[in-house]
């Protein structure tokens, strides 16, 4: 086994690795507060990558900065689905709330799919023919800028999370709804804007992500399921688990694709996650849900 | 004959000891009150008793078999039902269908199921409601539902968690008498209960549980009396202030 | 006979007749319709009666029409009987899912991915697998042979698959009216009161998945006659799953007609677009059609649409 690529897929995954542990911890914020099962997370990040591909085909605008815009969409468009729909449902059984957002990444899905058409594409960067090398390993510039920027994505929400006062909020009313509702939280709010949050962070995601990894509409439910891989992995309701998680999937994934083959990668997280499910469902740093 | 032996029965969730080396038996055809203040660990037991937790200690022996690691499935096809202290109808289900599961236990054909279902409805006091969706129905009502679906799987052993809980005089009343003719036709019962009322009609025995043990035993008037059970009650500042 | 079976026998008796009048794009689209609430049905049973929803479902149809094209091609075998091994093979599958999910008490949401893995595990081993077509597929062979169970005739289709949508529903009707269908439900109701009343909620669970999983691999075998050529991405793939499951859940999951009636409505649904909305450019419009009326059936008719109409109906008779 050639020590060389080995280190270099190990370098690859920890660079994306970055993507998906923002993807991971979006959903996890999602459900660690309102206990909802988000199936059209990957639909959204899907949505961040078209809006930065909008932005750049029409506008110029490199995806490295119009990722900002992409978040704040998607913050304004989790606003709407969680006050419009998720609110409505927040009391029923999990099979229901699936299945409503089933439905929502359906539409999101097939409406991308009626604009943009079934074609893969990427987004055009200005980053994209740079490299760095640290010794026989090449760092791809832009994954080293998205990583980077995910890095502080995540970082920024924690500081939110935890030294801001609405960001304490949220996380009471996550450990505690009926303590925060009687300490007169507007609950409501909290819920919606952890939605926000969460649809942000994701659609920043694809925006970051939409210069190096192709996407179509259909992309979307993959992406779904690989963020609860590693949510379930990392741990439910553990934003540090989701972020780790996002580590640890990705480098393993990696590492699978080049000890298997490329596009066997998934099995391993697949395979990981049955494991957890069977063993451990709280996950490697979660609580129980 | 003994129909139930526990003995040394305990139960750690964590660092809390919610079952201490509990250990009484019940005799066939016996009505035994289980009391003591909330959080005694009396629920606690009925989940042991039952399948739905698993001791990690002492044993249960049913009929001579112990009932340590089988299934709550299982242990009511021995013979032993139990009501849940949350009521938990089948809500979407009428009463009939309600029935016709537990019934179903012992009448594996639809029809012979339904024909016994019938039966108990009428014993507790539910035909009128028979078609009723379980989710539709009045406390009382849904009480009476828990016991006739527990009933209907034909058990020699009875637990009732708390079935007069929230019952006006008149319902309890009837209750008691429900209670009373289901032992008079040869079902043992072993009741939780806070509604002193029942416990004194209805058990022969008593057993009084706090923090996990068993502090008296005995027949209802003695027990009530027994200072260790009303300090358990009211405290240790009302009793000393009594004597 | 009740007004209903009067309705049900009419309604057999005009689909028994209409391909007579159909050209070949209706008889297209009534085979679908069956197809479909094949399929759903076949779902129905583990996922509207015992209430366990499943988002792989599509792992039993791949399973079934791998292993019947595969019997087919390698042994001659032919699929007539080949459709029983492929439902068997389904089934075990089935099995070791539902034995694995249930034995670890996976529940809810947790059981769901569970299902989504299994289905995308089977998806990428079969790419990868040279004997059964790997990424470009199985094709086979068109020879017309009806004893090869392949049809010149779509009317060859079209009975086979109402006969196959009356199968699933008459084990269904069976599964409902037995104790097996009393003791689901209470499953689906309050799975811990079911257990305190003496019903094993494991083997109950694992035998829904079974049979559930047995009828859709046999729809696995159908639709590889169907269609002649099985790409893992198709036939293992999440849409599928998803398509599996919407009729059941429009139409009433846990309903004898729900999945029946979920098909008659969202598969002429699709024809409709796919006729009214021709070109390239409005390809997915159904199908946000059919998110749309997920949302609505999840917020508004959280039953579905057959208890629903039921209901209205009964309210029209009672005035």
């Amino acid at each position: 086994m050639n020590l060389i690529l080995l280190a270099q897929s190990l370098v690859n995954g920890l660079l994306f690795g970055g993507v998906y542990s923002l993807m991971a911890v979006g959903l996890s914020l999602i459900f660690g507060v309102m206990r909802v099962i988000n199936f059209a997370h990957g639909d959204m990040m899907v949505w961040g990558m078209y809006l930065a591909f909008l932005l750049n085909a029409y506008l110029g605008v490199d995806p490295y900065l119009s990722f900002v815009v992409c978040a704040a969409a998607l913050f304004v468009t989790g606003l709407a689905v969680q006050r419009g729909l998720v609110n409505r449902i927040m009391d029923a059984p999990h099979e229901m709330q699936i299945l409503l957002m089933l439905g929502v990444a359906l539409v999101l899905e097939n409406v991308a799919l009626v604009i943009f058409g079934p074609d893969t594409r990427r987004v055009a960067t200005a980053f994209g023919a740079s490299a760095l090398w640290l010794g026989p390993i090449f760092l791809d510039l832009p994954r080293l800028l998205t990583f980077a920027l995910s890095v502080t994505l995540s970082v920024a929400l924690w500081l939110f999370l935890f030294r801001s006062d609405l960001g304490r909020t949220i996380r009471a009313a996550s450990d505690n709804p009926t303590g925060a509702l009687i300490v007169g939280s507007d609950v409501n709010r909290i819920y919606t804007v952890a939605f926000g949050v969460g649809a942000a962070l994701v659609g920043a995601a694809g925006a970051l992500t939409a210069s190096f990894l192709p996407f179509s509409p259909t992309a979307g439910l993959p992406l779904t399921i690989a963020s609860f891989n590693i949510v379930i992995i990392g741990g439910m309701g553990s934003l540090l688990g989701a972020f780790l998680g996002g580590l640890l999937v990705s480098v393993a994934e990696s590492i699978g694709a080049v000890v298997l083959a490329p596009s066997l990668k998934e099995v391993v997280s697949f395979s990981l996650l049955v494991i957890i499910l069977l063993f451990r469902p709280s996950g490697i740093l979660g609580r129980r849900a | 004959m003994r129909l139930l032996e526990v003995s040394a029965l305990a139960k750690r969730f964590g660092g809390l000891e919610a079952v201490t080396d509990l250990s009484f038996t019940l005799e066939e055809g016996e009505i035994l009150g289980l009391i003591g203040p909330n959080g005694a660990g009396k629920t606690t037991v009925f989940n042991l008793l039952s399948g739905f937790y698993r001791p990690d200690g002492g044993d249960v022996r049913f009929r001579g078999r112990s009932l340590v690691g089988l299934k709550p499935h299982a242990i009511c096809l021995l013979g032993l039902a139990r009501t849940f202290q949350i009521m938990r109808p089948f809500p979407h289900l009428s009463v009939l269908e309600n029935v016709k599961v537990g019934a179903l236990a012992r009448h594996p054909h639809v029809r012979d199921a339904l024909e016994r279902a019938q039966a108990v409805i009428r014993r507790v006091g539910l035909e009128g409601k028979a078609h009723a969706p379980a989710g539709g129905l009045t406390l009382a009502e849904r009480k009476r539902l828990e016991v006739a679906r527990a009933l209907a799987t034909e058990p020699a052993l009875l637990l009732l968690d708390e079935v007069m809980a929230g019952l006006n005089a008149t319902e309890t009343g009837r209750f008691i008498e429900l209670v009373r003719q289901v032992n008079a036709e040869g079902v043992t019962v072993l009741l939780i209960e806070h509604v002193m009322k029942a416990v004194m009609a209805l058990s022969r025995r008593v057993i009084v549980l706090n923090y996990g043990a068993r502090i008296a035993e005995g027949l209802p008037e003695g027990v009530v009396r027994d200072p260790r059970v009303i300090e358990a009650y009211l405290g240790e500042e009302y009793t000393r202030a009594q004597a | 006979m009740t007004p209903g079976r009067w309705l049900a026998a009419a309604a057999l008796f005009v689909l028994l007749v209409l391909p007579a009048v159909l050209g070949t794009y209706g008889l297209t689209v009534f085979i679908f319709i069956f197809f479909y609430a094949f399929l759903g049905q076949a779902w129905n049973i583990v996922g509207g009666y015992a209430g366990q929803l499943s988002a792989g479902h599509a792992a039993f149809v791949g399973v079934g029409a791998y292993t019947a094209a595969k019997l087919a091609i390698t042994y001659g075998l032919t699929p007539w009987i080949g459709m029983f091994v492929a439902g068997m093979a389904a089934a075990l599958l089935g099995l070791g899912v539902a034995y694995l999910g249930f034995r670890f008490g996976l529940r809810g949401f947790y059981f769901v991915l569970l299902t989504v893995a299994v289905a995308e595990i089977c998806r990428l081993i079969t790419l990868h697998i040279d004997a059964l077509g790997g990424a470009l597929g199985l094709f086979i062979t068109f020879t017309g042979n009806p004893w090869m169970f392949q049809f010149q005739d779509s009317r060859a289709h079209y009975y086979i698959g109402l006969a196959l949508m009356l199968l699933a529903t008459g084990v269904a009707a069976g599964v409902e009216r037995s104790r097996m269908g009393a003791y689901l439900r209470a499953i689906k109701e309050d799975e811990e009161a079911a257990e305190a009343l003496g019903v094993n909620t494991l083997r109950y669970k694992m035998l829904a998945m079974t049979v559930s999983a047995f009828l859709t691999g046999m729809g696995g075998t159908f639709y590889a006659y169907l269609i002649f050529s099985l790409q893992p991405a198709a036939v293992f793939g999440i849409p599928l799953s998803v398509d599996i499951l919407l009729r059941p859940v429009v139409g009433g999951s846990g309903t004898l007609m729900g999945p029946i009636l979920g098909s008659f409505i969202l598969s002429p649904l699709a024809e409709v677009s796919r006729a009214y909305l021709s070109g390239g450019a409005w390809a997915g419009a159904h199908l946000v059609v059919y998110g749309v009326l997920l949302i609505g059936v999840v917020l508004f008719l959280p039953q579905g649409a057959y208890p629903y109409l039921r209901r209205l109906l009964a309210r029209g008779d009672a005035s």
